[in-house]
């Protein structure tokens, strides 16, 4: 039986071992870019949110492929994430799809409904619980090194000597990660890639600008949305740092239930009230990016947001306050790289020269300054 | 003490409840004007870029109200019923009024939440007793009150009355143009389905209600049904949204479409409303399944009466001509050149 699942960032490894080792053969979504985009917007809701419409151009594209199923998650609002299934189930339906779809709940929120789709699910191949648990330890271990190897390249690329190392290295990383089928082969590909950055000629002379990427865990998560701004930062010779990565908010949430509690305790002052999403943990992750002495603040979203719109307001005080540069990027289906990379470059000379005046240095860079 | 309430947002819907309570406790109770060519242009410049057009203008109303009340009163509505919230820019409503506006009267912003059950919302009533001086048995007299004005407003509505009508009957606050009569021997009958903030606004919608009243067409609005009614809907399908008000318009939906009686549905939305872009493609998806007559109409900023008017206009003739047709009066082929 063809299985299928929503494409997000680099998680799609990991999904792939998952349903391939359950019994089913995976189609792993293509990789989302502008033909997805405008197949997705053509048959959504004009005003849905970006990754609704990425969903459904992905969706077509999969189905073009002979899947039969798709799985994918839901939500308990009142962020729009957790109606999609629901809606995309209706739309291709009327397009004349013949598509299941088994759409996971939170467990936290049901875990009598979450046991009952898993079963659902085991029940096709018959699969045990024993090997249930055996894979999805070894999908979780691979989202695991993926976002650690993700990290590190964050860390290492603002020092890189020639442009384009750490990304090399980076996604030699991942294809070494996907081709991993055991614990040990992971913790290899793992130790394998650490290593090479090690090796990466590095210029420490440089001090790199320290910023926070926050917003929509989507747009963060997916490369094609975010147009890479993590990247491109990093090229810049700008060390940006974000706490949102899959199996940090998988652990947050779904498993300690808990999870974010800092956050929320920081974003009180600003946003005492969970608005769905990410709004919340957006507003209280700046704040302590602001604590914590970060040179500025990148918040990205999709167009239409409504948590990320009720947190892009309360950004502009959290700005005053802190005296903090915040940077604000909507991305929609018209958004282009060169100017995300033009509004980037003016934000980083703008950091820059903010640093120089406090370091008492004078800020004269520009002319008549 | 006066105290500002904006007409816009909850207004349609909590009005006489709110206004009864902060009255019999002694407050003075003063309203925004209704929505303005100037208080969207007001509430546009304040508020963030990607915001919806009722958001914009709930802006522009706490500006309307900055010099002439001593509190604004903007409670955060959380939820009204143990399954939904409202639309998160309402969650977040007071906290945006508060990150963009530096000099305006202080808020009353408590949270009305029974989702945490009737206990929370009594601490909120209370808390606003408080601020005027008054005793929890003041608080709670002004409450029976209010919540009898309340269900005499919502006993109008499920009787057909249309909420800017049944506004004034309750609360005695006359409207500057009132909608005309309804139509005698309607020609048609359309449900008007969307948010009551923007349907009933009548700057935001563009006037559709009183258009469709002047054609001598029968409206029936999304407030007519009960919660008792509609629940029953919530079943069509497998999850329920997440939005009070998104719930009651798509379950209305259901129930109107049902209903031999409604010759079609207009659903009014504005620019950028988040839940409304699911809710819509809900709408029609099911409509086109049960070949029920479908317009939906978006506003924006732009929106012009005229542009409105046309659709609806041919909205209309579009359901004469197909009744006519249904019914032996038009040439089998339904060639309008012909027969016209």
């Amino acid at each position: 039986m063809k299985v299928s699942y929503p494409p997000m960032g680099t998680s799609h490894i990991a999904f792939k071992y998952l349903i391939n080792n359950l019994g089913f053969e995976a189609v792993d979504p293509p990789k989302p870019n502008t033909q997805t985009l405008n197949l997705g917007s053509k048959y959504s809701p004009e005003f849905a949110c970006m990754p609704f419409k990425l969903l459904t151009g992905s969706y077509l594209q999969v189905l073009e492929q002979g899947t039969e199923l798709i799985i994918t998650s839901g939500g308990i609002g009142p962020c729009r994430a957790g109606l999609y299934g629901v809606l995309h189930q209706k739309i291709l339906k009327d397009m004349g799809y013949d598509v299941d779809f088994i759409i996971f709940e939170p467990p936290l929120w049901n875990l009598f409904d979450f046991i009952k789709k898993l079963r659902h699910v085991m029940h096709y191949n018959k699969t045990s619980w024993r090997q249930l648990i055996k894979v999805a330890s070894v999908a979780w271990d691979k989202l695991k090194a993926i976002d650690e190897i993700e990290i590190k390249s964050y860390e290492v690329r603002p020092y890189e000597f020639h442009r384009g190392d750490t990304t090399r290295v980076y996604e030699d990383g991942l294809v070494l990660i996907d081709k991993a089928q055991t614990h040990e082969e992971i913790e290899e590909a793992l130790r394998d890639t650490l290593r090479r950055y090690d090796n990466i000629d590095r210029d420490l002379s440089r001090r790199p600008l320290k910023v926070g990427i926050v917003g929509e865990i989507y747009v963060i998560l997916e490369p094609f949305m975010n147009m890479e701004i993590q990247r491109i930062l990093g090229e810049m010779g700008v060390y940006a740092h974000r706490t949102l990565y899959l199996t940090a908010w998988t652990r947050d949430n779904l498993l300690k239930g808990k999870g974010e509690l800092d956050t929320k305790k920081a974003a009180e002052p600003y946003l005492n009230q969970m608005v769905g999403g990410h709004g919340q943990v957006t507003v209280g992750e700046t704040v302590l990016y602001a604590k914590k002495g970060f040179d500025g603040v990148v918040h990205v979203g999709p167009f239409g947001c409504l948590p990320e719109i009720v947190a892009e307001s309360v950004l502009t005080r959290i700005s005053q306050d802190f005296d903090l540069p915040i940077i604000n990027f909507t991305m929609d289906e018209q958004t282009g790289l060169a100017g995300i990379e033009t509004r980037l470059e003016a934000f980083v000379d703008l950091m820059e020269q903010k640093r120089m005046v406090r370091e008492g240095k004078s800020g004269a860079w520009l002319f008549g300054y | 003490m006066k105290i500002g309430f904006l007409s816009t947002l909850t207004y349609f819907s909590y009005f006489p409840f709110w206004k009864e309570f902060l009255e019999d406790l002694g407050a003075q109770v003063i309203t925004s004007p209704y929505t303005s060519r100037e208080i969207l242009d007001m509430g546009t410049k304040e508020a963030v870029s990607d915001a919806c057009i009722p958001i914009k203008v709930a802006h522009g109303h706490v500006l309307a109200l900055k010099n002439q009340a001593d509190f604004i009163f903007l409670p955060r509505m959380i939820s009204v019923e143990k399954w939904s919230t409202f639309c998160p820019k309402f969650l977040g409503l007071p906290d945006m009024i508060k990150a963009t506006f530096k000099n305006i009267p202080p808020l009353i912003e408590v949270p009305i939440n029974l989702k945490e059950g009737k206990g929370e919302v009594r601490k909120s009533l209370e808390k606003i007793g408080s601020l005027m001086g008054k005793g929890r048995a003041s608080v709670f007299r002004a409450y029976i009150k209010a919540r009898k004005s309340q269900k005499k407003f919502e006993n109008l509505l499920q009787q057909g009355v249309l909420v800017p009508n049944a506004l004034e009957m309750v609360t005695g606050k006359r409207m500057e143009h009132p909608l005309p009569p309804e139509p005698q021997k309607p020609m048609l009958t359309f449900a008007v389905l969307g948010y009551p903030y923007q349907v009933f606004d009548e700057y935001i919608s563009v006037g559709v209600v009183r258009s469709l009243l002047k054609r001598g067409v029968k409206v029936i609005s999304g407030e007519k049904f009960s919660m008792k009614e509609l629940l029953p809907y919530a079943k069509k399908l497998p999850k329920k949204l997440f939005w009070h008000y998104s719930d009651q318009m798509l379950w209305a939906a259901y129930k109107c479409i049902e209903d031999q009686k409604i010759d079609g549905i207009i659903h009014v939305t504005s620019f950028g409303c988040g839940p409304d872009a699911m809710v819509d493609k809900f709408m029609e998806l099911e409509c086109k399944k049960s070949k029920k007559p479908y317009l939906s109409l978006t506003i924006d900023e732009q929106t012009g009466e005229a542009g409105v008017g046309t659709r609806l206009e041919a909205f209309i003739d579009m359901l004469i001509l197909r009744r006519e047709k249904n019914e032996g009066l038009l040439s089998s082929d339904g060639n309008i050149a012909h027969s016209v």
